[in-house]
């Protein structure tokens, strides 16, 4: 290869005298997608940031860019230097129509006043190129996640970034939406763009990465190229030691033929579930698999009673049961953690000792709503010491822990009211690999424990490494079942054929 | 190997001063954010207190001040209930007015002239409940329902007096209008206003950091999708809110009324509900919901007293009392951002 186009030597970074990056090394070439890897609180983001002239570096280390030292002293900086990022958090005004959010900061002006025409014919030739099948004079509003990806590419592109940083691209996107931004990502690629590209999955790092870098607290652990890129070796670097046993399951497999714990029977809300049904036995993990949208968090809404239903009805340990507000499911002893704990679930302001109690508040307070502090002190410090959440103390707010620590945050809330039905919505979502592993094993010991468990997860080894029994939704349908056997395991070919409804064709 | 050795060493000992510091430092910003504007009203005090050449700070001056604060205290202690969810009530001024009318007419029926006090209350306390169950269960913006409540009420309120002022010089408890409790025989008291109004802030204190309605109403202004997902009754925390904001807003008229012995629909409480907003945001509580408490709200509103009564102290003229008021409130919110930086929202 030529002359690197990004060369970073030395770069560290200090916050309060705590170091979050130690003179890291990274070297990225024209042409290239280089991943770059971590647990959460590795310095990914720092470094980033850095690049972006979102944070300074510390004196001592240098950045060149094309051979030439460069400093970056603020966001303008960073993109006058041929630096772009695109955030998880896409950065997009949906009040604005496509060019004006490509030329925001920018703006054509003649004479004072906008030129709207001139800036969407501006962009015509950049959509075009990157294959968009919108105008530039679409609201942003209407567009979908995957098309809005598209807006912040075409926006750095127009200000003719050389270098493309995204941070976890696809989190947002479903699997066609994923595959096109493969298909852009390696069509830049050979444009001669730098790319780096920052995940926590490893099939798009396989199906991407010409090179991998990982870091870990801070440092770097070291880079891969294409060749030797491979799932246990990145493992390794990440966490610092083997992960032989990564999912855990050591709960009773034969527990699915147990008493049935939950049945939901025939649900339906008109729109995005028409008619499933399914049940769930006590100490039994149960997975919800299928594609994004076809139905399986709208189901678990359903059950909960956070949506309306217009049909279906409820078993809970044989009896009927009914189920009209979350409140009441906790009530029943069913609950749900949902797959967006920022929106969703957690109060990021409040401590996570309000976070952990706020389900049993009102049971374990005294006469007259008198909070029980040291109940509650007691709850949350168990809680801590039980699913080790990592964090200064339980006073501190949830917001500011990482995500791993936030979902247990999280699911501790659930745990409190000792549940005989646990609904988990992407449980792993945006937690690092350490977290994973240990909530993997929060759920088997529920599982042993003779909780009955659902899993809905878009990450099939996941659903294969921890449930006894996969149910698969597609289109608001169940699409069908397969149960674990001692001679056949589950495998992720006949959970996708069910899930893309290829299993006729095979016939 | 020994120099290695010696550099990790030496990295492990600057990494625990730093972990030290760092909790010093920590420990440093809570104490500044729990501290909050107080400094501000302190500095403000001292500064009067030399500029109008030693009048501030008698004991005379003081009870005046106190008493000054007492109905803005009241009802920016309704309203940080309200804006910790995320809501605005604009209607505390009419419900004062309109709950000081009523309050006045049932102090002069002959019988029943002592109940005029609950009276006046539960009139507010019916006026918040209405504005709550708009919000609440017609799920309609709070600004919206209470600027539209702020009209409505203003309206019955000149109704209930046919749009006169009624007078009332003999209307029971009027001490707890003008008279003062004595602490000290000779040599302290203290206003029945500002009792109150202290009394009404403990109250709030116990209520939003001892009840589990409390750390619901945290929850809801901190994240209401999540809050209802947590199984908390929302629409119930709403109705208290607004129920609380208008209970507080008749317990203010109530307090105009005895100090007055009088009441006029058009004019009592005009614009009170931006003192109470202005009290409760210098008291650091955030616009959006989540994050404030009720003690910052009464630094708050004695800051308000504070710059009016040394403002006429130190003989600046009306007019000019105004534009420095407006100056004072966004400078010291600006310094409240800036202290804050990066850990809060707004």
């Amino acid at each position: 290869m030529n002359d690197p186009i990004l060369d970073m030597r030395g770069v560290s970074k200090s916050f309060f005298g705590i170091k979050a990056l130690r003179a890291v090394d990274l070297t990225v070439y024209a042409g290239e997608v280089h991943a770059l890897m971590g647990e959460n609180g590795a310095g990914k983001s720092t470094l980033m940031k850095i690049l972006s002239g979102a944070y300074r570096p510390d004196p001592g280390g240098e950045i060149r860019i094309d051979g030439r030292s460069v400093r970056i002293e603020g966001p303008l900086a960073g993109r006058n230097a041929g630096i772009s990022i695109i955030y998880q958090e896409l950065s997009l005004a949906p009040n604005l129509s496509v060019a004006e959010n490509i030329y925001l900061g920018r703006e054509i002006s003649r004479s004072g006043l906008l030129a709207r025409g001139a800036m969407r014919e501006g962009v015509g030739p950049i959509l075009q190129r990157l294959g968009a099948d919108f105008l530039p004079s679409t609201l942003v509003a209407h567009l979908s996640m995957g098309q809005r990806q598209l807006v912040e590419i075409a926006r750095a592109l127009h200000a003719r970034s050389k270098i493309l940083i995204m941070d976890e691209p696809t989190t947002a996107l479903s699997a066609g939406e994923s595959e096109r931004l493969f298909a852009l990502i390696r069509q830049l690629r050979t444009e001669g763009l730098a790319i780096i590209y920052i995940s926590h999955r490893m099939d798009e790092v396989y199906a991407l990465g010409d090179r991998v870098t990982v870091l870990r607290d801070g440092r770097l652990v070291g880079s891969l190229d294409k060749q030797d890129i491979r799932a246990d070796a990145i493992v390794r670097m990440m966490v610092g030691r083997d992960v032989s046993s990564f999912y855990k399951k050591d709960h009773d497999p034969e527990a699915g033929r147990g008493h049935p714990v939950l049945a939901a029977i025939d649900m339906a809300d008109g729109r995005r579930v028409r008619g499933c049904s399914l049940t769930v036995h006590a100490g039994e993990v149960v997975g919800l698999a299928g594609l994004i949208g076809a139905g399986r968090t709208e189901l678990a809404h359903l059950i909960i009673g956070a949506a309306p239903r217009i049909s279906g009805r409820l078993e809970l340990e044989g009896r009927q049961i009914e189920i009209r507000t979350p409140g009441e499911a906790l009530e029943a002893g069913v609950a749900y953690l949902t797959e967006d704990r920022k929106a969703l679930g957690l109060f990021l302001d409040m401590s996570c000792l309000d976070n952990i109690n706020l389900a049993v508040l009102g049971r374990d307070a005294k006469l007259g709503g008198w909070l029980d502090r040291d109940k509650a002190r007691e709850r949350a410090d168990r809680a801590f010491a039980g699913l080790s959440i990592r964090a200064a103390n339980v006073a501190v707010s949830a917001g500011g822990l990482s995500g791993g620590n936030q979902q247990k945050v999280l699911l501790s809330r659930l745990l409190a009211i000792a549940p005989k039905v646990l609904i988990l919505d992407e449980p792993t979502r945006g937690v690092d690999v350490g977290a994973k592993s240990e909530i993997y094993s929060i759920i088997d010991n529920l599982a042993k424990a003779g909780t009955a468990i659902l899993v809905i997860s878009s990450d099939l080894p996941e659903i294969i490494g921890i449930c006894d029994r996969v149910v698969v939704m597609r289109t608001g349908h169940i699409a069908g079942e397969i149960r674990r056997t001692e001679t056949a395991p589950l495998n992720q070919e006949d959970i996708m054929a069910l899930a893309t409804g290829m299993e006729h064709l095979d016939a | 190997m020994p120099d290695n050795g010696a550099s990790k060493a030496q990295t492990v000992s600057t990494s625990t001063n730093g972990a030290a510091a760092e909790t010093r430092r920590q420990r440093v910003r809570m104490l500044i954010s729990a501290l909050g504007m107080l400094p501000v009203l302190l500095i403000l005090c001292i500064g009067f207190h030399f500029l109008s050449e030693g009048r501030f700070f008698t004991g005379q001056n003081l009870g005046i001040v106190l008493q000054q604060a007492a109905v803005n205290t009241v009802l920016a202690a309704g309203m940080t209930f309200v804006i910790l969810t995320g809501g605005i009530d604009l209607s505390v001024g009419s419900i004062l007015a309109a709950s000081a009318m009523a309050g006045l007419i049932i102090s002069k029926l002959p019988d029943l002239g002592a109940l005029w006090l609950p009276v006046a209350v539960l009139t507010g306390l019916g006026f918040g409940v209405i504005n709550g169950a708009l919000i609440a269960l017609l799920r309609l913006p709070p600004f919206i329902v209470t600027l539209g409540s702020l009209t409505a009420v203003r309206g019955l309120a000149r109704l209930l007096g046919a749009d006169t002022t009624v007078f009332n010089p003999s209307i029971p408890y009027a001490f707890i209008g003008n008279g003062s409790l004595t602490l000290i025989p000779g040599v302290a008291s203290i206003p029945w206003l500002s009792v109150i109004a202290l009394l009404v802030i403990l109250v709030s204190w116990l209520v939003l950091r001892r009840t589990v309605l409390g750390v619901h109403i945290y929850a809801v202004g901190g994240n209401e999708s999540a809050a209802r997902l947590a199984g908390i009754k929302v629409w119930a925390v709403l109705i208290f809110v607004y129920g609380v904001s208008g209970l507080l807003a008749g317990l203010g008229g109530a307090m105009q009324a005895a100090r007055l012995y009088a009441a006029n629909g058009l004019q009592l409480g005009q614009s009170y509900e931006l003192d109470a907003i202005t009290a409760v945001i210098l008291g650091g509580t955030s616009f959006v919901g989540g994050i404030g408490s009720i003690w910052g709200t009464l630094v708050g509103a004695l800051i308000i007293a504070v710059l009016s009564n040394g403002l006429i102290l130190t003989g600046v003229s009306d007019i000019w009392q105004y534009v420095i008021k407006g100056l004072v409130i966004i400078g010291a919110v600006a310094l409240d951002r800036y202290r804050l930086q990066g850990s809060a929202r707004t």
